[in-house]
């Protein structure tokens, strides 16, 4: 089988947990392999992710470079193309830079691309059987890959379970020299960071989540009642920002915040992966969905196929009267 | 500015429960409601903003068939200028790079600033925007959610990453982007509109007019292909709560309350 490589995608000197994903993934494509790690960046910080590597990594590929202190897919494209052999198949976590990269590398590399790949299904030759998602997670997909010409594979975080292992002894390549001068017609200006909005949903125990099911702004005061009542606050997915119901700061997922609640209600909610993403510390999930296919119920501890808009005003309620009555 | 817009048209999954047909090899698709793909209409709201401000025309194209004419018709009804289709028998069954094939040899007939995409497509994975970019070596930035136009023949885009943080370019034209959503507010477009365009004429491109190998797209080009649809086994799953509203009501509340749900 090709050589497989692994993008390493890092921060302040830490490699994402991405990068123990894709060991575990390059060895569901080949057992025998020892995967390679490619690192690009800039300084002490760049030398401390190759040497963190070094113990699930047989080889780190280091390529050092000024212009790559910030990590412009443009750029990289260039270094990458320079230093991979030819054939070879690099994987790639499916998250901003990751999309930003990868399709572009592949029509470069001339290889096959899949994004968002989720399973490794088989290998046999040439032929790769992988499995995706497609319509929100409604259904699965088997996707048949030709790496004749190699492949560049978008992984999705969390979906390849890092695996315990002896620690190697890997050793660090320095491949600075072979990338030469980089220039790009986008250049990275500064990163903005979010504005902090009115209520911090990171910091509440309960959350009330809502969705599209939630259908149109008017409707955001029956979840904000639900939430008053349980000394909630009220959590919402992408689609009712989109349509600026509530604020980016109230949003759940990998694009907005990461919460840790006890309890998360998802009203309305499908539960894409992005979504998902956003909750972490195993919160006890109550998935609200008229569709009872909605994605939600396969992550959720109790499901309840309900019209949220019917549902939640009279949860509400009967909690009032509860409450009413044990005071 | 000359803007090119690709759209497609998709199951519409806000209104539809995408489900296995009977033989389990794709997803049933009758009765199915189609729209145009999410993003893409942020993408085309985004186009004639930057036109309205800065001059311009938009054009917005599909690879499709008769069927997907609706979608063009749509977007033409917001106010794109034209709509083209790029059809052919050899385009059936393209992966993304097909279809990045194809649009780049109709991007290349024409004289475009500013290429745009949406994100992705239900079915997709965020792919042919930036393919299509290095087929025709413009710089491409993902992921968009606020465009300015600048001086000398560039842009100020900001890229959506993570935490709900922005990273800010400034990318050279021509390029191409690919739209998030919420970037801008479409607009709506009522039937009225639809009626309005309903006969303008839509331009209609084969591989041989675009000067596109068959060889290179459709299913002979295809690098990728699905082999079909499933419905993975589940986990333990939910235990969906039965019985009548009341009852449901009654078991959730005692559940919120075991699990520190009211405070």
């Amino acid at each position: 089988m090709a050589q497989i490589f692994a993008y390493i995608v890092h921060k302040s000197g830490v490699a994402d947990d991405s990068a123990a994903e894709l060991v575990a993934a390059a060895k569901k494509l080949d057992a025998a392999t020892t995967p390679t790690a490619i690192v690009t960046g800039w300084g002490a910080e760049l030398d401390a992710v190759c040497e963190s590597l070094r113990g699930s990594y047989g080889q780190v590929w280091k390529i050092a470079n000024q212009a790559l202190t910030y990590p412009n897919a443009e750029l990289i494209r260039q270094a990458l193309v320079k230093v991979l052999p030819s054939g070879s198949i690099l994987l790639v976590p499916h998250a901003h830079f990751g999309i930003d990269l990868s399709p572009g590398l592949s029509i470069k590399l001339n290889a096959a691309y899949v994004p968002d790949v989720i399973g490794i299904e088989s290998v046999a030759g040439a032929s790769l059987t992988l499995v995706r998602q497609e319509f929100g997670g409604q259904v699965s997909a088997h996707v048949r890959c030709d790496l004749s010409t190699g492949a560049v594979l978008n992984l999705r975080p969390g979906a390849f379970k890092p695996q315990d292992g002896a620690a190697i002894n890997g050793s660090v390549i320095d491949k600075s020299a072979t990338v030469g001068t980089l220039t790009a017609k986008r250049r990275y200006l500064e990163t903005v960071v979010a504005e902090a909005g009115d209520v911090d949903i990171t910091k509440h125990a309960i959350l009330v989540s809502v969705g599209r099911g939630i259908q149109e702004k008017d409707n955001i005061a029956i979840a904000e009642e639900l939430a008053e009542t349980l000394g909630a606050a009220v959590s919402c997915s992408r689609p009712v920002v989109d349509a600026k119901w509530l604020p980016k700061s109230r949003q759940v997922g990998s694009s907005g915040q990461t919460v840790k609640p006890k309890v998360y209600m998802a009203c309305g909610i499908s539960g894409s992966f992005q979504h998902l993403a956003g909750i972490k510390g195993n919160p006890f999930i109550v998935a609200i969905n008229k569709n009872p296919k909605a994605p939600f119920f396969q992550v959720a501890d109790v499901g309840i196929v309900a019209d949220i808009l019917e549902f939640l005003p009279e949860l509400t309620n009967k909690i009032r009267e509860t409450k009413g009555v044990s005071v | 500015m000359e803007i090119l817009v690709c759209v497609r048209r998709v199951p519409d999954t806000s209104e539809n429960e995408i489900q296995l047909n009977g033989t389990g090899n794709d997803i049933e698709r009758d009765d199915l409601v189609y729209s145009v793909n999410e993003p893409d209409n942020y993408a085309v709201e985004e186009a004639l903003q930057i036109a309205a401000k800065n001059g311009g025309n938009v054009t917005v194209v599909t690879v499709g068939t008769e069927e997907d004419e609706e979608v063009l018709r749509r977007e033409m009804a917001m106010g794109a200028n034209q709509g083209v289709m790029l059809s052919d028998e050899a385009f059936e069954g393209s992966d993304g790079k097909g279809i990045a094939t194809i649009l780049k040899g109709f991007v290349q007939k024409g004289k475009y600033d500013l290429v745009l995409t949406g994100i992705q497509a239900e079915d997709g994975g965020a792919q042919v925007g930036g393919m299509l970019a290095a087929m025709l070596d413009y710089p491409f930035a993902s992921l968009v959610n606020s465009i300015t136009v600048q001086d000398g023949g560039k842009l100020k885009v900001s890229r959506e990453i993570e935490g709900g943080n922005r990273e800010m370019n400034e990318i050279d034209l021509p390029c191409v982007l690919s739209i998030q959503t919420g970037i801008n507010e479409p607009r709506y477009v009522g039937m009225r509109g639809i009626r309005q365009v309903a006969s303008v004429e839509i331009p209609t491109y084969g591989a041989s007019d675009l000067g596109v190998a068959p060889v290179m797209v459709g299913e002979a080009g295809a690098k990728v292909k699905r082999l079909d649809y499933f419905v993975p086994a589940l986990g333990k799953g939910a235990e969906i709560l039965q019985g009548s509203q009341e009852e449901i009501i009654d078991k959730l509340i005692e559940l919120l309350k075991a699990k520190g749900g009211m405070n």
